[in-house]
């Protein structure tokens, strides 16, 4: 172990932490808010099961806006929200807001387009069988989707290690606030790349665990 | 009895079914020919309402079908059965597991689902197949899944959409030998629609041939008749493929 990782070992520890928590949450909101929102722009497209122009356009149209805004544009366009939602704008908690909204975003458009790898005949024998909308999503849809599911949440999940470097701006903390602290303020280089070293290395792992369980569950 | 009363339905201003009216007897095995776009799919799909007809009624044994709304279509389905084209399994269940979905849907008790399936999968064959997931298995016993996941909940009738048309002869004299012995052991009505000749003559009773959404002759098909049938029915066919005038079939 290089001696100045043992040097700020607390400190990146504590980063590491902050990290995690801006991106759990992020992975949190994904799927409990990103993945119906995806389904529900996917049913609403045209010539599926909800089919609805303006639904689909509306939704389609602030999930297009969410994602084209640059990521630091949208931290600091979000802080009034921030700070009614959370109280401040500041610190790691108030860094999961903007985390949160732009997590939705990112999953819902790669859900989306997972669900349309399904084919089209397998909902068609799902409505003959008499299944309802919610059948059909839970029963079939997800079954059929779920290794693109995941591979598209590993994506996501990597997106956010990568907009999370952003949250130092407003105080959020994490590692790659660290790295950019100590890197680029108090050149401290070669405590920027063993920072880096160590993201390459999660995104590795989170890639692997994705892949790996992507695989599994695909019995195609 | 599936009665089809003057039913219509447009695609945008195209009149993909004019004013058609059809009679299927309980029981029998009614075939549907015609050329690719006569409209075969669009009508068996009104047979089970996944396809709203725009006008005319849909009757099946007395209940009028297009005035039901949402819960009770779902319900009625389960006893419309239907296979398609291509098998449209879940490719990410077992056999079993996919035969299984269909009684979830009809919330048959847990306890008596396994007992279900395995009777189903037994009567087309696949019985020892029920742990393979799909991608393992050959077109044929794809689709005899798809026709044991279909008849699981004893449906009283079976709509086929073009059910043997990617298979090849031997594979498809398979699957209508199950169809047959659907119809003769359980007494259910069988329609099939198909394009090919060879197929609707093998199994049916009777036939309605379609051109540009209308029927346009509805044939008997008796046992010393077949092969008089064959002639005028291909005849039919050949021109309808060719795009020749159908008034002089
Ligand atoms: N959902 C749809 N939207 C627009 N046109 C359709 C749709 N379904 C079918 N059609 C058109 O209606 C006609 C009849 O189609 P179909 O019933 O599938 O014919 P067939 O099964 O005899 O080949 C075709 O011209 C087809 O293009
Ligand atoms: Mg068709």
């Amino acid at each position: 172990m290089p001696e100045v990782l043992l040097e700020y070992q607390s400190e990146i520890w504590l980063s590491i932490g902050e990290t995690f928590i801006m991106v759990g949450f992020s992975i949190l909101a994904a799927l409990l808010i990103g993945l119906p929102v995806g389904t529900f722009l996917f049913l609403c497209r045209k010539g599926q099961l909800l089919e609805n122009q303006v639904v689909f356009s509306s939704l389609n149209l602030i999930v297009n806006i969410i994602r084209s805004f640059p990521f630091l544009l949208l931290v600091i366009f979000l802080i009034p929200f921030t700070r009614f939602i959370i109280g401040t704008a500041i610190g790691t908690a108030a860094a999961t807001v903007p985390m949160t909204i732009i997590a939705i975003a990112h999953y819902s458009r790669l859900a989306e387009q997972s669900l349309l790898d399904v084919p089209k005949g397998v909902m068609e024998a799902a409505v003959s069988m008499g299944a309802s909308v919610k059948d059909i999503i839970f029963k079939f849809l997800y079954v059929e989707a779920r290794s693109a599911l995941v591979l598209s949440m590993t994506t996501s999940t990597i997106s956010f290690i990568s907009y999370s470097t952003i949250m130092g701006v407003v105080g959020g903390g994490g590692i790659g606030d660290f790295a950019i602290r100590y890197g680029y303020l108090q050149f401290r280089t070669d405590l920027m790349i063993y920072i880096i070293i160590i993201m390459v290395i999660f995104v590795q792992i989170i890639q692997y665990a994705g892949i790996t369980l992507a695989r599994k569950i695909d019995k195609r | 009895m599936i009665i089809l009363h003057n039913v219509s339905k447009q695609f945008g201003s195209f009149e993909a079914i004019q004013s058609v009216s059809l009679r299927i007897e309980s029981g029998e095995i009614h075939g549907i020919i015609g050329a690719s776009g006569a409209g075969k799919s669009t009508l068996v799909r009104m047979m089970n309402l996944i396809e709203q007809p725009d006008e005319g009624e849909v009757i099946i044994d007395g209940e009028t079908l297009n005035l039901l709304k949402g819960k009770r279509i779902r319900q009625i389905r389960q006893s419309l059965a239907m296979i398609f084209q291509g098998h449209h399994l879940l490719s990410n269940k077992t056999v079993f597991d996919n035969v299984v979905v269909a009684l979830q849907l009809a919330k048959v008790p847990r306890k008596q689902r396994a007992d279900k399936v395995m009777e189903s999968l037994r009567f087309v064959g696949l019985d020892k197949l029920k742990d393979q997931y799909p991608g393992q298995l050959s077109g044929g016993q794809k689709q005899r899944v798809a026709i044991a996941r279909a008849i699981v909940n004893q449906p009283k009738v079976l709509l086929c959409d073009e059910p043997t048309s990617s298979l090849d002869p031997n594979t498809t004299a398979e699957v209508l030998e199950v169809l047959q012995r659907i119809n003769q052991e359980f007494g259910v009505t069988i329609v099939i629609v198909s394009h090919e000749m060879e197929v609707i003559q093998s199994v049916c009773e009777r036939v309605t041939v379609m051109a540009d959404g209308q029927v346009y002759q509805e044939i008997e098909i008796e046992p010393t008749g077949i092969h008089k049938m064959e002639h005028s029915v291909d005849g039919i066919i050949k021109r309808l493929k060719s795009g020749g005038d159908l008034n002089h079939a």
